[in-house]
């Protein structure tokens, strides 16, 4: 007592008494839980001292953690509440780490199904945290009595309970649902809400479960306003997800605006206007209440009310327009946040006339939020470009100045990204954008950013009016920053060079300079780029030495390899190599963060080596590369017995069909599974390997190689394929066949298109390709040109619908981004290039002309005559 | 596009609503944190960096809300202490709003309308307890404050009288005659 006294008097006189805690010390004085009889005012300031300690951070070895454990577990000779209640939390801290924690069991039963109130629901919730699997079936009598409890926070904690166990046991909730269906009869709200959550977890697999509970708690609305949100949510999902008559559900929805509980209120008018299927009323009577809130003195329900109306503004700006008064007061809220979702919200809604006005008022406190919110701005800005075009000089100077405060990596990478977007949308907007990038890597610590506006600087500079005010800033670069800024430098110095022969003499001097760089990679580019540059005058063929197309690497290597082994008397073919691809990942969602890219190999190399794994397979493969592979695409309804989808991978002379199966039938094994396809003879089979077992629910595969015909117009087909396998009935339950012999059986797939555009890869998105001289020079390289005129159908009425159904016709790529069409425009000039299976070169123009129909010329230049022969015949 | 297919998927409706609570001091350092996400912040370095930002940026602007790392984060200040609530950026703000009510309001009882750092690290073993109470593994066990100070089992003779001001004793004392009056 005297001890306790005396640490009494040292925390008034210093302050935070567990401020310099030793966790040894404190684990040598929780030695003190072992004496009798217990001190529990003692003891209970030792136990808080190790929830102190652990809950800083402190990490407790094993048996450091076994030894406090079994310490605690004495002090459960003391009746003092206080002390039992934090052993009790105690034991959830320590359960994940210490061992043995099931000794407590049998005192934690004893307490929850004991007469001290105090203690039963507490230690309820900590028998949950050291349940497993095998001890589960022990407690389960306890809990199930313990949800019916006539006492609420038992009857609480033992639902909260069961939905933390279904991590331990998935249908723990399923087999306690009729206990939480009393529980939600209670009279206590936070009963009814837990038990709810409970049911939602029980029945959530079945639909039909769900739509009768929530159904029959739409009528007697439930108290508790938790529990009208939760049943607004599983409402807005049913709507969402499944094919019901969803005006019943709205109807509700739209009823809780009148919730007496403001929590309600807000979390209907969120759901309806973030539902896709409200109507105009819906959203008309949502929005008057989020207006109501937006004047709201508390913060919160300000703030909740402008996100969602922020979010609206997308799908709805015209409903929004009635809040924009009151958004407009919000502008100058207190609260940053508030301020910028209002800001944002409006220039979604406004008109084009308050863009300038709004931008300044923004550029007042920008540098007060968090950076989450200057992406929203950046994001708010970069819709607005789209939408008003020609106010890209407000917008991007307000840009530019955002580059130039403060900001982390995601937030600059965000202004960069949209300036690059508005400039390749708009090419009013791309001198001054570039002149932004130069001022801004003038300074700029990101080096990967710098490198990034350094590779833009080489590809748009040299097309712009004048290209010599670039050199000194890219110059700036090289004498200033680190080696990978130098070395991107260099390149895009070269690219000017290349492109600009005016300024070839100058540059030349420069990149001389960079030959004396410190750098190996800075040093090797100047070299390179020097001697291309001084060996070579002629333009055209410099611009792919300087900028060489970014092939996929793995198949090169693979190419390059078998080329060794051949007598190498022909030129190698580089054409036959695909391009890398990069793969666009989705946009982030907005204000999460960005995640990490993975590199990913390309499909085509992620493909190949997949097939190489088949030993059939890999013997007819071993010399080709894989040219390109389809999308996939099902060759059966879903929902049937047998789902087959198929990808199919062209070679040049092979074409290997990817089967991908799986089996629905959980009473059915299958074996010896092939598809067979009817070639008509006009294909060859090679082989087809089957896939040996496709047991219930686990996925196979089974090839078939096809040889194309000689006559490459006959390529284009549709074939009928079957599925074919053994069949043997098994035990659903345990997946062992019931019988030795299985019987043969078929089942019909859909026909097999194999298209022009399997055989057929783009290569112009690579910017290099320069198609003017490729198509002039077509001709003296003997290519043959077929031209046709289409008059393309009546449901073809807009430009763009042609390019696009065209573009993916054929599977050629649009060169010069030339697929996108000037807006009121009437003629378009679309150019293609592209690679025919076995590295036949493609050259395409279309001269689209729009009067009520489209009307289209379609040359195509290939070397090979039945290839050009074939595209204009299958464009017919 | 893709945002707005996103943003009109209906989300799994679940008890799981709160991701973390915290009570820092003001020169925000964790006095006590709770965090109920294993996928957010899984070690005590990245919860502390994520408390030391949080306390910047809300440690000057009583501003009551604010999104960070993809969080919303609901707070409220008192002399040198700050309380937080965090919740996904998709939940109720409101909701966790009467969270964070019912937080404070316990805390206040607690400590007998004295919410100061001192205080808190005295009572340090019942402020757990009503944490606790309050939010179990991220669901909201009860928001009422006074529940969970019922159900904290507030010791009333921790302090012995003398060591009492007389306006403590006078506040303990209205605040019994109101609970038996509540009663």
């Amino acid at each position: 007592m005297n001890a306790f006294k005396r640490e009494k008097k040292e925390e008034e006189d210093g302050g935070n008494p567990f401020q310099h805690l030793e966790k040894t010390s404190v684990l040598q004085e929780a030695r003190t839980f072992n004496d009798t009889p217990v001190n529990p005012r003692k003891c209970a300031h030792i136990l808080t001292k190790i929830l102190y300690l652990l809950n800083q951070g402190e990490q407790l070895g094993t048996t450091e953690a076994t030894e406090a454990f079994f310490a605690m577990t004495k002090l459960f000779q003391s009746r003092d509440v206080v002390l039992r209640r934090l052993v009790y939390l105690g034991i959830k801290e320590l359960s994940s780490v210490a061992e043995d924690v099931i000794i407590v069991t049998s005192s934690l039963t004893k307490d929850m199904t004991g007469k001290e109130d105090m203690y039963r629901a507490a230690a309820i919730r900590a028998l949950c945290t050291i349940t497993d699997g095998a001890m589960l079936a022990a407690i389960e009598r306890y809990m199930k009595q313990a949800i019916v409890d006539r006492s609420a926070g038992v009857s609480s904690a033992a639902l909260v309970s069961t939905l933390h166990l279904t991590n331990v046991s998935g249908d723990v909730a399923k087999r306690w649902a009729n206990e939480a269906q009393e529980a939600l009869n209670s009279d206590n709200v936070m009963v009814q809400y837990h038990a709810l959550g409970v049911l939602y977890q029980a029945r959530k697999t079945d639909k039909h479960a769900v739509i009768k509970l929530v159904a029959k708690l739409m009528r007697s609305s439930p108290k508790s306003p938790y529990a009208a949100c939760m049943l607004i949510r599983m409402a807005c999902k049913l709507i969402d997800e499944v094919d019901v008559d969803a005006t019943e559900f709205l109807e509700f929805i739209e009823s809780c605006i009148r919730h007496k509980s403001e929590m309600v209120v807000y979390e209907a008018a969120h759901a309806l206007v973030n539902l896709g299927k409200s109507g105009t009323r819906e959203i008309a009577s949502a929005i008057s209440v989020l207006q109501l809130f937006c004047g709201s003195p508390k913060p919160t329900l300000r703030y909740a009310a402008v996100q969602a109306l922020n979010k609206v503004a997308m799908s709805h700006p015209a409903a929004v327009t009635a809040c924009n008064l009151d958004l407009e007061n919000l502008i100058t809220d207190s609260n940053r946040s508030i301020a910028t979702l209002a800001i944002t919200t409006l220039l979604k809604t406004g008109a084009e006339s308050s863009v300038d006005r709004l931008m300044k008022q923004i550029a007042t406190f920008v540098s007060e939020i968090s950076d989450e919110f200057k992406v929203v701005v950046v994001q708010a800005i970069r819709s607005l470009c789209q939408k008003y075009p020609r106010k890209h000089s407000v917008l991007m100077n307000f840009l530019s100045a955002m580059l130039r405060d403060e900001g982390g990596l995601e937030y600059k990478a965000a202004i960069v990204d949209t300036i690059i977007a508005v400039m390749e949308s708009n090419h009013e907007a791309k001198e001054s954008g570039l002149a932004h990038l130069c001022e801004f890597i003038e300074d700029c610590e990101h080096t990967s950013l710098a490198v990034r506006i350094l590779h833009l600087l080489g590809q748009e500079g040299p097309t712009s009016k004048n290209p010599s005010r670039y050199i000194r800033f890219i110059y700036n670069r090289v004498i200033l920053e680190c080696a990978s800024v130098r070395a991107a430098a260099v390149t895009a110095l070269a690219h000017f060079a290349a492109a600009c022969p005016v300024l070839l003499p100058n540059i030349l001097v420069l990149l001389s300079r960079c030959q004396l760089d410190s750098d190996d990679e800075v040093r090797d580019r100047a070299t390179y780029y020097c001697t291309i540059l001084q060996e070579n005058n002629e333009n055209s063929s410099i611009l792919p030495l300087v900028q060489p197309p970014q092939l996929s690497l793995p198949s090169l290597e693979r190419a390059l390899r078998n080329y060794m082994n051949s007598p190498m008397q022909e030129d190698f073919d580089i054409s036959q190599i695909p391009t890398a691809q990069t793969i666009e990942e989705p946009p982030p969602e907005v204000m999460t963060s960005v995640k990490p890219q993975t590199l990913r190999l390309s499909r085509e190399e992620s493909f190949m080596e997949s097939l190489s794994k088949v030993p059939e397979l890999s013997a007819i493969i071993r010399n080709e590369i894989l040219f390109k592979s389809s999308p996939v695409f099902e060759l059966t309804e879903s929902e049937t017995e047998y789902n087959v989808k198929c990808i199919k991978h062209c070679f040049s002379d092979y074409l290997i069909l990817q089967f991908d199966c799986l089996n629905t039938l959980p009473d059915q094994l299958l074996e010896d599974v092939r598809v067979s396809v009817e070639t008509q003879d006009i294909y060859d089979v090679v082989c087809e390997i089957p896939c040996k077992r496709l047991p219930y629910n686990e996925p196979g595969s089974t090839y078939t190689v096809l040889k194309f015909p000689e006559d490459i117009h006959s390529t284009v087909i549709s074939l009928p394929t079957t599925l074919r396998f053994i069949a043997l009935d098994c035990n659903p339950a345990t997946g062992m066949p019931e019988s030795e012999q299985g019987y043969q059986d078929e089942y019909m797939l859909e026909d097999l298109e194999i298209t022009l555009r399997d055989q057929v890869r783009g290569v112009g998105s690579a910017r290099n390709l320069d198609f003017q001289s490729a198509w002039e020079s077509a001709a003296s390289r003997n290519f043959i040109t077929h031209e046709q005129i289409f008059a393309l159908g009546a449901t073809v009425n807009t430009l763009e619908l042609a390019i696009n159904s065209l573009v993916s016709f054929l599977g050629l790529d649009p060169v010069d981004r030339s697929d996108r069409v000037k807006s009121d425009a009437n003629q378009h000039t679309l150019m293609l290039a592209g690679v025919f299976r076995g590295g036949k070169e493609l050259l395409a123009r279309a001269k689209l002309a729009l009067t009520e129909q489209v009307t289209m010329q379609f040359t195509v230049r290939s070397a090979d005559p039945d290839v050009a022969e074939l595209i204009i015949s299958s464009v017919g | 596009m893709y945002h707005i297919s996103e943003n009109s998927k209906a989300y799994e409706p679940s008890l799981y609503t709160v991701k973390g609570i915290a009570i820092l001091d003001n020169d925000g350092e964790r006095i006590l944190a709770k965090y109920y996400d294993k996928n957010i912040f899984p070690t005590a370095k990245e919860q502390k960096a994520f408390e030391k930002n949080l306390f910047n940026k809300t440690h000057r602007a009583n501003a009551e809300i604010i999104m960070l790392d993809g969080m919303t984060c609901v707070y409220k200040s008192n002399v040198d202490l700050f309380f937080y609530v965090m919740g996904s950026s998709h939940e109720n703000e409101l909701l966790l709003m009467s969270v964070l009510n019912c937080l404070y309001d316990s805390v206040s009882h607690i400590l007998r309308k004295n919410v100061e750092k001192k205080a808190v690290l005295d009572s340090l073993d019942i402020v757990m307890l009503a944490v606790d109470e309050i939010c179990d593994g991220g669901v909201i066990l009860d928001a009422d404050a006074h529940r969970i100070v019922h159900r904290v089992a507030l010791r009333n003779d921790d302090i012995p009288l003398g060591e009492q001001t007389v306006a403590q004793v006078l506040q303990s004392a209205k605040e019994q005659l109101k609970w038996s009056l509540l009663k």
